[in-house]
């Protein structure tokens, strides 16, 4: 299987996921450029990757949707075919409206950096098949704008449609006040489109898939997606 | 062509937490401001236009502020035209 990175100007974890996905993982990888016109057939998974796409102006995500890429990444996520949006990725998903809500400043004001644990709420997707329901991942944040949200109705389809992925909660995996790094709304800090081919999520799955830094949790998901692509 | 000038207030929706003017609210607080509440803060974007009309113009202007200036998920936008000081004399 291979992925597709997206390089926007002002990405900075697009390198992060290379090396987890090639050198931890061992998947065939490969850059793609913000003004490409088409993604190449044989990616089977198109990530876009963490950092400050057009540094952010006007609103973090706002204008990398109008790369030429993002056409095609829409046209792709059409298909059914999986595109997964790490930190200011998701932020892009929901600015393009692959997926719903906004991702607000966070509630202390403060950019924060850490590591914090998630809980998968749904392994029914192509990205939790190996991530049994209510196992506790630890995964590191790193944002200012981390903060979900969306109006009730919108937060009431996306309960129905079980479109909620990872809670942040307690090492025990307890879903609590005290766990919510940044005020998100229902400690949401992922979910995918109705047809739950596009994942968004704002901890950094790639930056804890190497076992050297005691921590490879983040591997679950690049693995689930594999796990689903051999057996779809 | 004349050329206009648009003003554009993009403001979060009531009801969601503003939390750059909550910090504000209680940075006056400790300037004994305690007076002032429903601290808001939002964006004020300026911008020229050519248009033939000020109907024109005004549709343009509403456009950038629907399709990029503002989220309609979390933003309410508001915007008003003039024409340039230039335009008015040919």
């Amino acid at each position: 299987m291979k992925f597709g990175i997206v390089i926007f100007p002002g990405s900075n974890c697009d390198h992060d996921a290379y090396y987890a996905l090639k050198n931890n993982l061992h998947f065939d990888v490969q850059f793609l450029w913000h003004k490409d016109s088409s993604i190449p057939p044989d990616i089977d998974c198109v990530i876009l990757p963490g950092g400050f796409s057009y540094g952010d102006y006007l609103r973090a995500g706002a204008i990398a949707r109008f790369s030429p890429i993002m056409n095609e990444v829409v046209n792709y996520a059409g298909k059914g075919k999986l595109v997964v949006g790490i930190c200011n990725g998701f932020q892009i998903l929901t600015e393009s409206g692959l997926l719903p809500g906004a991702l607000l400043k966070n509630a202390g004001l403060r950019f924060i950096c850490k590591d914090i644990y998630i809980k998968a709420v749904n392994n029914n997707t192509p990205f939790t098949t190996l991530i049994d329901s209510g196992k506790v991942l630890k995964i590191p944040i790193a944002h200012f704008e981390g903060n979900f949200f969306v109006d009730e109705q919108t937060q009431k389809e996306l309960e129905d449609n079980e479109q909620i992925v990872f809670k942040y909660c307690e090492a025990n995996g307890e879903i609590s006040n005290k766990s919510n790094p940044n005020g998100s709304l229902a400690n949401i800090a992922g979910i995918t489109n109705k047809r739950k081919n596009v994942l968004g999520l704002m901890p950094h799955p790639e930056r804890y898939s190497d076992p050297i830094l005691g921590c490879s949790d983040g591997q679950l998901i690049f693995k689930s997606i594999e796990y689903y692509l051999n057996n779809i | 062509m004349p050329m206009f000038e648009a003003f554009a207030k993009i403001m979060l929706k009531k009801g969601i937490l503003d939390v750059q003017g909550k910090t504000i609210e209680n940075a006056l607080k400790t300037l004994n401001l305690s007076q002032i509440s429903n601290v808001r803060i939002g964006k004020y974007i300026t911008f020229t236009l050519e248009a033939d009309s000020f109907e024109k113009a005004s549709s343009l202007a509403n456009e950038a502020c629907d399709k990029l200036l503002h989220n309609p998920n979390i933003e309410n936008y508001e915007f008003h035209i003039t024409l340039k000081e230039d335009s008015k004399q040919s």
